[in-house]
């Protein structure tokens, strides 16, 4: 699937997205699974009240299943207006 | 469009008086339209990311959600992306009802939704160098009157 990353979660890590062949079975799990990558993962996932997540663009919580999902997206809370 | 993200300056009177040119049997229009603040003693300029494609959708969303609450005869948002300077229009939404109560409620609805569920993400820049603009808890709390 297709994983990206928004604001300073974009920064930390470096990339604005990639794809991620995975088996995660909920984000939480797709999470687990990047932080344990490498530091620059970690760092950004520390913590995880300050990040947000969108399942095939729409708002989603970190127990949303993956199953045929195509992009799973990572940012920090939203600042529009 | 009545959903617009782009990063071209608009004018929002123009915009205003289309909009109620057109929104026929409007009583009642209401607009709003944020500015940078420069807030940073010294902001040189405000960095707008966004996600496109959701972006447009959850406006998109959030628009339909307010014409059918309000019962609205229209309704407009534009939202700026890319690089604004201090003083510059970020964004603007307007409703079109047929009394101003909706009018305005459909206004401040649209707002509270568009600062915390909508994704964008601001980033001032000052001579110091960039960061990132905090949520503000008030603004995620503004949506539990809705």
């Amino acid at each position: 699937m297709k994983v990206l990353y928004f604001a300073w979660l974009r920064e930390r890590i470096g990339i604005s997205g990639e794809e991620v062949e995975t088996e995660a079975g909920t984000v939480a799990d797709l999470v687990a699974e990047l932080a344990a990558r490498e530091e620059r993962y970690a760092a950004a996932f520390a913590d995880l009240r300050a990040v947000r997540v969108a399942v095939d663009q729409e708002l989603a919580t970190f127990d949303a299943p993956l199953k045929g999902v195509r992009e799973v997206a990572f940012f920090p809370p939203m600042t529009g207006g | 469009m009545r959903v617009r993200i782009q990063e071209a300056v608009f004018d929002p009177g123009a915009e205003l008086s289309a909009f109620t040119a057109s929104a026929r049997g409007a009583g009642a229009v209401v607009s709003f339209s944020g500015v940078v603040r420069d807030a940073a003693a010294g902001l040189e300029a405000m960095e707008i990311e966004h996600y496109p494609g959701m972006t447009e959708k959850a406006l998109s969303d959030i628009r339909d959600e307010a014409l059918t609450r309000f019962g609205l005869i229209d309704a407009l948002v534009i939202h700026r992306v890319g690089r604004l300077l201090p003083g510059e229009v970020i964004m603007m939404v307007a409703t079109a009802g047929k009394h101003r109560k909706e009018a305005f409620e459909a206004a401040e609805f649209l707002m509270d939704y568009l600062k915390s569920r909508a994704p964008f993400w601001k980033k001032e820049a000052t001579g110091e160098g960039t960061d990132w603009v905090a949520a503000r808890d008030e603004d995620e709390a503004a949506l539990k009157r809705w």
